[in-house]
């Protein structure tokens, strides 16, 4: 006898149950029914993988490089990395027992958190953001606590803001500058002003800094840069997003070494080690992708610079996002919930965006609209969406 | 020259058709800037003219050939290889021309309708040349990559259509 879905489900643990899928899922359901859609949904970049890169990998299997590297990833790789985060960011880690690499960032805000929350810790998380922190804080047993921001400051978060949900239980926060999903960057002396309220309670700081590459007016300011907040924090980042290669699943987590021993030990008996061509890839990409990734960011710029006037001129209120790939527009103008908004632009004007509700507090009233993509789409997306604007006209 | 000066150049230069408003909002200038720096660049001759990339050999058309050809010539007192030069490049056929390094000194491009009609113009008009002392003809079999532009259909997007 098999047993029915309600009593496989009953199986589940509990922490699983507590998760809800993300709400990404359904409109990517929705999208992959339909024809001749432009997405605007696609949360990575359009380039394909630099040619050297991919060369790289593939004379690794060439010479037969198929086996396990160490744990924390190889050496080589942990020194290029750690080389590359004082040239570009001035941030020091030790390649032997402050870095490890990761099967994509996703992996390492999973190590961060497992590392560091005990059930019952709350973690404060700045929202709208990555959908996979609330989820991972509470798998553990964790409360995530939202941090909402909003378009009146461009969602960058204030001392106010973190200030206004710390309790007794509060260990950490978990910070993702530039934003996905709303661009937004923090520069320097916005960070100082948050990281007295972080030093005086005391959190420990999650980074997720994947965008760091990808800024447009200001050069990024990494968290453990500033004075008193590497002793603090949890860099994450990784290669998918400035070189790129995001089906190769490679990042890194730097962090004080008792963080990064305890991260290798979850990602030894978890993961074992990133793949070995992957992490060959890597190395290839810090040595000799810097090019080609600030073509990329040129491109980018100038494709955000394009849509982000292009939507203001068609109604649609939008800050310019400082980094990542996304815009964030306010839809109230037209008086649909963001939901509303993008299931209807789908169905009658077939542009798929992500409601900004997908990415927690601050999100409802805005659209995620990712520019990554060609100009061509960019010039049809904006004709559609102007069409299905003067349709639905508040 | 300015960054934007350079990436304006760089966004013509991958498509020539593109327009003075898309310009103006991809590098946040005004469109008087952009019809200003353009014509700058023409009137200076930084910018020489527009034109489009086309695959002949889709185009159902009759096909040219394109021949390389490696020249070596001595050079003059005084003039140097621009006199040799000047003397090639203004026959139509030639459709470039560049001074090397290396073991011959100009890089002949012929365009001709037949193979035969290049090798008439290199026996008859290139080698007859007094400075010319040798010369050696590569026909081109298959463009690949041209300006940068790869000929094969490129890939299509493989990206999943929404994703985090």
């Amino acid at each position: 006898m098999t047993d029915s879905k309600s009593q496989i489900t009953a199986k589940l643990s509990d922490a699983v149950q507590r998760i809800k899928p993300s709400g990404i899922r359904r409109f990517f359901d929705l999208a992959s029914t339909m024809e001749n859609v432009i997405s605007l949904g696609v949360g990575e970049p359009d380039f394909t993988t630099p040619w050297s890169v991919r060369e790289a990998s593939i004379a690794s299997l060439e010479r037969g490089i198929t086996s396990y590297t160490a744990n924390a990833g190889l050496l080589e790789l942990r020194t290029a990395i750690s080389d590359y985060l004082i040239n570009e960011f001035q941030v020091k880690y030790s390649p032997e027992d402050e870095i490890v690499v990761t099967v994509g960032a996703s992996e390492g805000i999973d190590l961060a958190l497992r590392a560091t929350v005990n059930p019952g810790d709350e973690i404060l998380i700045v929202e709208p953001s990555f959908v996979s922190y609330a989820p991972l804080v509470s798998l553990l047993g964790g409360i995530p606590v939202s941090v909402p921001t909003s378009i009146e400051n461009e969602f960058k978060v204030s001392s106010e803001d973190i200030l206004a949900k710390i309790t007794s239980k509060t260990v950490g926060i978990l910070l993702s500058f530039p934003s996905n999903p709303t661009g937004a960057t923090m520069g320097k002396e916005d960070l100082e002003e948050i990281a007295k309220v972080i030093c005086e309670y005391d959190l420990l700081i999650y980074s997720d800094e994947i965008y760091a590459e990808l800024t447009y007016d200001n050069k990024h300011t990494s968290i453990p840069s500033l004075e008193g907040l590497w002793e603090r924090t949890i860099l994450i980042s990784g290669f998918s997003k400035s070189f790129a290669m995001t089906g190769w699943r490679l990042g890194y987590v730097c962090a004080p070494e008792p963080y990064a021993k305890a991260m290798l030990k979850i990602h030894q008996y978890a993961m074992m080690c990133a793949a070995t061509m992957a992490q060959y890839a890597a190395i290839e990409a810090l040595k000799d992708g810097k090019e080609e990734m600030k073509e990329m960011v040129v491109s980018y710029r100038q494709r955000r610079n394009y849509f982000v006037k292009s939507l203001n001129e068609i109604g649609l209120q939008c800050h310019l996002p400082g980094g990542a790939f996304y815009a964030f527009p306010s839809i109230t103008s037209t008086g649909l919930s963001s939901e509303e908004f993008a299931e209807k632009l789908l169905i009658e004007e077939k542009v798929a965006v992500v409601p900004g509700t997908v990415f927690g507090a601050g999100g409802e009233g805005h659209i995620r609209c990712s520019y990554a993509t060609s100009m061509t789409q960019l010039e049809e997306a904006i004709k559609r969406m102007e069409r299905f604007i003067s349709k639905n006209k508040h | 020259m300015t960054e934007k000066e350079k990436e304006l150049l760089l966004l013509l230069e991958r498509e020539g058709r593109i327009t003075e408003e898309k310009l103006s909002k991809m590098l946040d200038i005004s469109v008087e800037t952009v019809k200003a720096m353009i014509e700058s660049f023409e009137k200076k001759k930084i910018i020489l003219g527009y034109s489009a990339i086309v695959d002949w050999s889709k185009a159902n058309t009759t096909e040219t050939v394109t021949a390389m050809i490696d020249v070596k010539v001595t050079p003059k007192r005084g003039v140097g290889f621009d006199e040799v030069a000047e003397r090639i490049y203004r026959f139509k056929e030639v459709k470039a021309l560049y001074l090397m390094s290396g073991t011959y000194d100009l890089s002949v491009v012929i365009e001709g309708k037949t193979m035969s009609e290049i090798a008439r113009f290199v026996s008859e008009k290139l080698s007859t040349l007094d400075s010319v002392l040798s010369t050696t003809t590569h026909f081109q079999l298959k463009k690949y990559k041209h300006d940068g532009v790869i000929f094969e259909d490129e890939d299509e997007d493989h990206r999943i259509v929404v994703s985090p």
